[in-house]
């Protein structure tokens, strides 16, 4: 993902900080995370052992996020989204959050388009995953990334 | 509750139209604590849906993930003229409606 | 508590090396041209967030606003009775506030001018700050004067509040020992953390915060930066808020209202 010169000015000044180490976040008001592996098993537990391809799901993050507590996030998927051809479901998961379900989105022909947005809560620094499942029972994934900075003032 | 829906009033047959719907509420995780060190317990919207003329035409289940003041944009294909409604349904049950009336020409 | 002290570390590096700790902070000023609002300093996202008039979360609180304006008191009237349907006769009112009552000499601010309508045109009680109800009607008010440059009366009675609010913005305070002016004037568009550090003005509210997740007035803001310095926050309504909302306002003399403002 390429980033537009202005969003990521954390390193451009060396006057204030002494370090950048423990810029990127780590410590938002969440307890014990998630991990990748907890994501695969969230995976695993709404879907099962089926194949998931890579593909037709494109997932919109921001690459900076300046607070954690809302980012807007769109999915869209590749379908024509008629009668027999549309997307059935579409499941964003989180490999940092304390919990790797975020959202899931029902959908049917009658959707007319396979796109979707909201805003979420990112614990940190993270590659969110989205998979939609068809009508036919095919699963497709597409991820984004959003790098989540710390704020300067800790409020108590 | 405050809620704010944005659709069009009128729509051509089979044209996708964009809906966007916002409800006021924490969205409390469960995982932060009061400024005496309580824990705040969780309170989320769990399910929302968007019915048409008594059909649902799309639906999701929110975790505490979801930011406070849920946002949400989707889409439906204009059918017939008719009634939108849109539900949010807390963890407990409670739920909060909204209507919008669709005129397809 | 360790990013407490990881803050603590970082701000004093930050803000105390263009003055000795022990010295008052020099009356440094912004210069007219390079008054700038917040919404400058944040990422594109939150830009956006606040720029879309359905998405922005403050509308939520513009809303209850409108629907308490057009509510009716026991006696009959409504704000909309006297301020006009769609509220024209407000239309540019909070961008010239806080300012003094005529009636008690006292200065006010917009919170405050609600609540004194209420008691004395609506026979109601005054609604607490933070409420979602003073917040909304709060939201209304200002959004109605959206655009409008700031510019406030520190004239006759208003010169002393003025005068008080801006001691408070050149006094250190807190553990960090640190002035708003230091931050605010001497360091604005270094960085702390991820953060660049605004001016400080405060046109965006009432308005969303990002950190709160939800709507607050200025006050609830201020009380932020004291806690942030790990000062003790003063209570809201105090007087000396009210005068450094004065003195914050003629301070940003020009620059546009944007409430319902999103700021980080």
């Amino acid at each position: 993902m390429t980033r537009p010169p202005h969003a990521f000015p954390l390193t451009r000044r060396s006057i204030l900080l002494t370090g950048t180490a423990g810029l990127v976040s780590a410590a938002l008001p969440f307890g014990a995370s998630a991990t990748p592996e907890d994501a695969d098993a969230a995976i695993r537990a709404l879907f099962g052992d089926r194949l998931i391809n890579d593909g037709k799901v494109t997932v919109k993050l921001p690459p900076i996020a300046e607070n954690g507590n809302s980012v807007a996030i769109g999915v869209s998927v590749d379908s024509p989204m008629s009668e027999d051809d549309y997307v059935k479901q579409i499941a964003l998961f989180s490999p940092r959050n304390p919990i790797a379900d975020v959202a899931r989105f029902h959908l049917g022909p009658r959707a007319g388009k396979a796109e979707v947005s909201t805003r979420i809560r990112m614990a940190g620094t993270q590659t969110v995953r989205a998979i939609a499942e068809m009508n036919d029972g095919s699963l497709w994934k597409g991820t984004a990334s959003t790098v989540v900075t710390l704020a300067a003032c800790v409020i108590g | 509750m405050t809620i704010r829906i944005a659709a069009p009033d009128t729509a051509k047959k089979g044209e996708v139209i964009e809906i966007k719907a916002l409800i006021q509420h924490p969205m409390e995780t469960g995982y932060r604590s009061d400024s005496k060190g309580k824990e705040i317990p969780r309170d989320i919207i769990t399910e929302f849906e968007c019915s048409y003329d008594g059909e649902t035409v799309f639906a999701a289940n929110f975790f505490p993930a979801i930011a406070a003041n849920p946002f949400l944009t989707f889409y439906t294909k204009a059918t017939t003229s008719g009634t939108l409604e849109f539900t949010w349904t807390d963890q407990d049950g409670e739920s909060w409606s909204e209507t919008h009336d669709l005129t397809v020409e | 508590m360790m990013r407490a002290c990881l803050l603590a570390f970082l701000t004093v590096t930050a803000c105390t090396e263009a003055s000795a700790p022990d010295t008052t902070p020099e009356r440094t000023r912004l210069a007219p041209g390079e008054i700038r609002s917040g919404y400058t300093f944040l990422q594109p996202q939150t830009q956006a967030l606040q720029d879309d008039d359905f998405a922005n979360p403050g509308f939520l609180w513009v809303d209850r606003g409108d629907a308490l304006f057009h509510e009716a008191a026991a006696n009959g009237k409504s704000c909309a009775s006297c301020h006009g349907e769609e509220g024209e006769e407000l239309a540019s009112a909070a961008a010239h506030y806080p300012a003094i009552d005529e009636d008690s000499g006292e200065l006010v601010n917009i919170e405050g001018r609600i609540n004194l309508c209420r008691a004395r045109h609506q026979e109601r009680e005054p609604l607490d700050y933070e409420s979602d109800d003073l917040l909304g009607l709060t939201a209304y008010v200002a959004y109605l004067a959206r655009g409008v440059p700031m510019s406030v009366d520190i004239s006759g009675a208003a010169q002393s509040w003025y005068e008080k609010g801006e001691d408070y913005f050149y006094t250190r305070r807190g553990q960090f020992n640190l002035a708003c002016s230091q931050c605010h004037n001497e360091s604005w568009g270094k960085k702390l953390r991820g953060d660049t550090i605004s001016q400080g003005h405060g046109n965006a509210f009432p308005g969303y915060r990002l950190e709160w997740q939800s709507f607050g007035s200025l006050q609830r803001r201020l009380r932020d930066c004291d806690s942030g310095v790990r000062a003790e926050p003063l209570d809201y309504g105090s007087d000396t808020y009210k005068a450094v909302e004065l003195y914050l306002a003629k301070r940003a003399e020009g620059l546009a209202m944007e409430s319902p403002g999103v700021r980080r």
